[in-house]
């Protein structure tokens, strides 16, 4: 269907139209990803602090 | 009776919630990824140019499973709303709440494909049809929905505010999927009915039907995510949460979980 890759990516002239749809959408579903994954790992960081505290808090001797 | 004999209950536990979505985004992740591969295959290398608009066409293949989503979300969203409204199962306040990003990407992305279809198709990035400008609307609901949240600062007032914008909102989406036959619109009507065979090459429908289902399986997989971590923050608190955090990621759950467990922490929250 296509005649190389230059014809590919050039969409009989319409390129910069199905490629500035396709690459925002890929661009906003990686950005969406890596914000949740950021604060997926800040939430899980915080109980983990939240964990090591109220272990300390309750028996100070058994912390290493 | 099978309806019957699923614990529906069990999981409206945030605990058994968290077990669940550890157990459900590996797959859902997995069939997206599978759907996407084969959805972008077929629309550049099996679907043919289309004969009257050549090549641009490609752009509806993210463009209706986008715009799909917007309004199944938004629809979620309502129900979602609903089941906090009537049952106060906080749950369902959390997967409304984390809808509502992805529905926001979903409903942009349907209005940004759209008007970069619309360029070389009708001449014009923008119109005020029926069609364009109600889709524009259910975009700032979204993001009225999104501002309300942040803006009040009890929770639970927020919440309630929030889950009734979403279903005085909800109105919206038949008023969208119909103003292609209502109107007069520059937007053309339906190409794909639950009723009659799609218009469209079945190549094309093809395409469009795994496209469909990657985003579909996307959306889930990431209000899931989102709402396990809002679960992990709400209840950072509770013993369970502890435990979770101590052992590891646990997969057990528990089976005698009740409507109390679900409304749990409203209580506690109430006392202090």
């Amino acid at each position: 269907m296509w005649d190389g890759v230059g014809d590919f990516i050039a969409m009989g002239g319409h390129g910069p139209y199905v490629w500035g749809s396709y690459g925002l959408f890929a661009a906003l579903l990686l950005a969406e990803m890596l914000l949740l994954r950021r604060r997926r790992r800040r939430t899980r960081a915080m109980l983990v602090r939240r964990l090591r505290r109220t272990a300390s808090a309750q028996s100070p001797g058994e912390m290493t | 009776m099978v309806f019957r004999r699923i614990p529906w209950l069990t999981f409206a536990a945030p605990r058994n919630f968290h077990v669940l979505v550890q157990v459900l985004v590996p797959w859902l992740v997995g069939g997206a990824v599978v759907l996407a591969v084969a959805g972008l295959y077929t629309s550049f290398f099996v679907a043919p140019p289309d004969y009257q608009q050549g090549n641009s066409y490609r752009i509806l293949f993210i463009h209706v499973p986008a715009a799909w989503m917007g309004m199944f979300i938004y629809l979620l969203m309502a129900v979602y709303g609903v089941i906090h409204l009537v049952w106060r199962i906080r749950l369902a306040d959390m997967m409304a709440r984390s809808l509502a990003p992805t529905g926001a990407l979903m409903t942009f992305m349907a209005l940004w494909t759209g008007a970069l279809w619309g360029a070389p198709t009708w001449g014009t990035y923008w119109v005020w049809d029926a069609r364009l400008t109600s889709t524009l609307v259910l975009l700032f609901l979204y993001l009225g929905y999104m501002a309300l949240r942040t803006a009040v600062d009890d929770r639970e007032n927020g919440a309630r505010a929030a889950s009734l914008l979403a279903l005085v909102g909800a109105i919206n989406v038949p008023i969208i999927y119909f103003s292609v036959e209502w109107w007069h619109t520059l937007h053309q009507g339906m190409s794909v009915t639950l009723t009659s065979a799609p218009t469209m090459a079945p190549s094309m429908f093809t395409a469009l039907l795994l496209m469909t289902g990657a985003c579909w399986l996307y959306c889930a997989a990431i209000a899931l995510r989102r709402a396990q971590v809002e679960v992990l923050e709400r209840e950072a608190e509770t013993q369970w949460v502890r435990d979770l955090i101590r052992d590891g990621d646990s997969r057990t759950w528990d089976r005698n979980a009740t409507v109390a467990d679900a409304r749990g922490t409203i209580r506690e929250e109430g006392r202090s």
